[in-house]
Parts: C-alpha cells; sequence; structure tokens
C-alpha cells in the first residue's frame, strides 16, 4: 500500500527545453514525501474563475529528493500540456498529488536475478529514464536495456542521460539502443523506420534470459509490443506495461 | 482553497455539468490495462458466481446472453481524468444474473480472465446500476476494450468496470482487488474524487 497521497503546493524552480515539442520542469515540493523510480503523479492548475483541470504525468526522476523532474510533452489539441510546455515560468506555483503507482516501479538493490528490459515509445520514454537514472545512481548491478522508438534525433528525450549510458564501456552502463521512424542521425546504422517484429527480437533481450519488461507509450505502440513480445517466446503476463493517449 | 496557478485557464470555459470535479470529456476512448490483453474466444468463455461454501452457478455465452440483453446509455469516468459522456453499451444488467443466485454475502470480488480483481459492494451492482456489457458504440466490444464481455459500473470510476470478466465471487467483507491494493481508493466514488486511498 503506498502512503496516502495528498495535494502538495510545487513551486516551478526550472525549466528548459527538452526538445522542440517538451519541456523539463523541475519542482519544488516542501512536503514531498519522495518517489520511486517509474511512479506519476497528477498536477491540478486552477484558473482565477475556479476552473481546474488535472492530468497525470510520469516523474523523471526517483530518490528522496524535495525537488523533482517532469518533461512533458506537448499534446496539440490538449488542455494542459501546452500551458506548461509554452506558458509556465520559473516561480509559479501548481498543486501535485501523489507519488501515484505502485505496480509500474522498478527499486535498485531488489535483486538482479532478473536482467530488465525498457522499451519505450516516444515521450513514453519518461518513467523508463528515472529507472536508467536509479540504476546509475544506486550503482546498481543489474543488467539494464532500454530499446527507445522516437521519431528523429530531435525529439529524444534525456539526450545527455542517455548518452553517458552509451559513452560509459563499463559492464553497469546500460545499453541503450534507438529505433528513429522518420529520421537518424548521420551514420546511423539502421535506415529510418517503424520498429518491426524482427528489429524487436534482435533489440530486446532474449526470452531464454527471463528479463523483467518494461514497456511504457501511447497505447497502439504498446499494444503492438506486447504482441509482438508474444510471438517472440516472451512471458508477456508478467511485462509491466503503461499506456497513455487520449486524454 | 485551491492554489491559483498564474496564466492558466484565460482562454475561458463551459464545463458540462455531468462532468465530475478533476474530470476531462474525451471524444475516443482511451485504453489503460496493468498488462498484456487476454484474447478470449466467446467458443469457450464462461461467466461464474462464486458463493458461500463454493457453491457456483455458471453459464456459457449463449445462456448468459440469453438472460436479458438490454441498451443503455451512461456516462464512464477515468481516474486518469477522462469522462466519455452519453455512451452507449449493450449488456445483461446483474439484477438478471443475481435472480439465479442465492447468497448472504454483501460484498463481490469480479475476476478476470488475465488474473484481473476488483472489489465493489453488492448493493451497487443492483437496481440498475451495472451490466456484464457485450457491445459498446454499436459493435462487439475489443479485446483493447476488455472485449469480449466486461462489467461496466458506470457510477464508480471506471478501473472498477472490469474488463475480460470472468466471474463474480461472493465475499462476506469488503477487501481490496488489484489496483486498490496499489494504492487505488476501496470504493471509487468520482463525484467525491475517491481517487486514491
Amino acid at each position: 500500500m503506498i502512503p496516502h497521497a495528498s495535494w502538495h503546493v510545487a513551486t516551478v524552480s526550472d525549466t528548459r527545453q527538452e526538445t522542440p515539442n517538451a519541456r523539463r520542469i523541475v519542482l519544488e515540493i516542501p512536503d514531498w514525501p519522495g518517489n520511486e523510480a517509474g511512479q506519476h503523479l497528477d498536477i491540478r492548475l486552477t484558473a482565477e474563475d475556479g476552473y481546474q483541470a488535472s492530468r497525470s504525468y510520469s516523474i523523471a526522476s526517483s530518490g528522496d529528493a524535495r525537488s523533482i523532474e517532469l518533461a512533458v510533452d506537448r499534446v496539440p489539441s490538449g488542455e494542459v500540456s501546452p500551458f506548461l510546455v509554452d506558458d509556465l515560468m520559473t516561480g509559479d506555483a501548481l498543486e501535485v498529488r501523489g507519488p501515484l503507482g505502485g505496480w509500474f516501479v522498478w527499486r535498485p538493490g531488489q535483486s538482479s536475478e532478473r536482467p530488465v528490459q525498457l522499451i519505450a515509445g516516444g515521450s513514453g520514454v519518461v518513467p523508463l529514464a528515472a529507472m536508467v537514472r536509479a540504476h546509475r545512481a544506486s550503482a546498481d548491478a543489474t543488467p539494464f536495456r532500454l530499446l527507445y522508438a522516437v521519431r528523429s534525433p530531435d525529439d529524444v528525450f534525456f539526450r545527455e542521460e542517455l548518452a553517458r549510458e552509451s559513452d560509459d564501456d563499463g559492464p553497469g552502463a546500460v545499453r541503450v539502443d534507438f529505433v528513429f521512424s522518420r529520421r537518424t542521425p548521420e551514420g546511423f546504422p539502421r535506415p529510418a523506420g517503424r520498429l518491426t517484429r524482427d528489429l524487436l527480437g534482435e533489440l530486446v533481450l532474449l526470452p531464454e534470459r527471463n528479463p523483467r519488461v518494461y514497456v511504457c507509450g501511447a497505447t497502439p505502440f504498446v499494444e503492438q509490443v506486447l504482441s509482438w513480445l508474444r510471438e517472440l517466446g516472451h512471458e508477456v503476463d508478467d511485462v509491466r506495461a503503461e499506456r497513455f493517449g487520449g486524454s | 482553497m485551491a492554489l491559483i496557478t498564474r496564466g492558466f485557464g484565460a482562454r475561458g470555459h463551459q464545463r458540462d455539468t455531468r462532468l465530475p470535479p478533476g474530470q476531462t470529456q474525451v471524444e475516443d476512448w482511451p485504453v489503460l490495462t496493468a498488462g498484456a490483453t487476454p484474447q478470449i474466444d466467446p467458443e469457450v468463455w464462461e461467466f461464474t458466481v462464486t458463493t458461500e461454501d463454493g457453491n457456483v452457478v455458471r453459464w456459457d455465452w449463449d445462456s448468459f446472453r440469453a438472460l436479458g440483453l438490454e441498451d443503455f446509455t451512461v456516462d464512464i469516468h477515468c481516474v486518469t481524468h477522462w469522462s466519455r459522456l452519453g455512451m452507449s453499451w449493450r449488456g445483461v444488467p446483474l439484477d438478471r444474473v443475481f435472480e439465479h443466485v442465492e447468497t448472504s454475502y454483501d460484498y463481490v470480488m469480479a475476476h478476470s480472465y488475465g488474473g484481473y480483481t476488483t472489489n465493489v459492494p453488492l448493493d451497487e451492482l443492483l437496481d440498475g446500476q451495472a451490466w456484464i456489457a457485450f457491445e459498446a458504440d454499436g459493435e462487439p466490444l475489443e479485446a483493447e476494450h476488455g472485449g469480449p464481455a466486461r462489467l461496466v459500473v458506470p457510477h464508480l470510476y471506471f478501473w472498477k468496470s472490469a474488463k475480460w470478466v470472468s466471474g463474480l465471487e461472493m465475499i462476506p467483507q469488503d477487501e481490496p482487488g488489484f489496483w486498490e491494493e496499489r494504492g487505488y481508493n476501496l470504493h471509487g466514488d468520482p463525484w467525491t474524487e475517491e481517487r486514491y486511498s
């Protein structure tokens, strides 16, 4: 049972452009109880006239810190995300409730018997990036791999954090594989194209290694990946999946 | 008194009174599931109600639907803040099911193919408050939306409306199901925002 989730006042302490469509937002929350890698929160915005809107967002950071990071993608027809990406400024205050979710989480130091395979579609990388960062921060020995399906190099979230893994030759580094659907960086070994079942089979840990698999992305992406994983011989009943879309 | 966020809401809004607090209306139908999507063939589908002492009342696809299908139109509210208003469904009201069940227990644990569970008090499933639905928007329920059959309890948050429902287990006291054990509210009333425990 997670502790009682209540509303907290959060102050924006920093923001920066994550991609042309997304923004990294750092929130200071004096009474934040800390959170695990993979959890999410609700954000509530209140207008002068009392109108309120709330949305759920994955948290890109984890641990005991009173400062947390989000990376928010702009949903063009949305009501909350365009405000967060385009209008929110340092010093602004909003309300958050959380941390939420005790299922789609990875805890360092728990068990390194099963390697971990993370599979991200687009902005679904956010909770998985929290896991990659927690893995590094704790120097956990669990073998980790991340498959990140994304439109183009410009759309990559957590560029520095992921480069740090790719540039590290040590055994503890997370292996990061990209699949670019529209455009690849120069010299990339594969042409641009959507993820296929064959490519998925090539880029994820083999079923024989009994990986703990986390998949996060838009609903069609997650459904497609789950059915391919099943066809590739993975035990999909214990795959942890987080879907988003529609709202 | 809620905290006002500078600059938010300048565009002006008209709020539909059918929307509970914290909800936004959507026109499409988002999918949220904890794991993989089970594929269940109506040929092998069955529905059971398990009562005291392990007594089981059992129906197959045809006999269950023969209990009496009806059309109903309801609003649904997901805990992730979306609502769909005026959605049309077709299914068997649980009142028809419980005409064939003898029980003195007051609580129900719904079970699904794939292992999902969720708890609901019995008196919130009767009197036209809940259905086992086979169609939505005029089409057979797709697997990703819980087809071939799902529980629909529209007055509670939609995680209570178990997808791929396989049966109901009568229990003497209220107990948490899958999401309720993971921090979600035991009851789940959208009008009082019973989202989390």
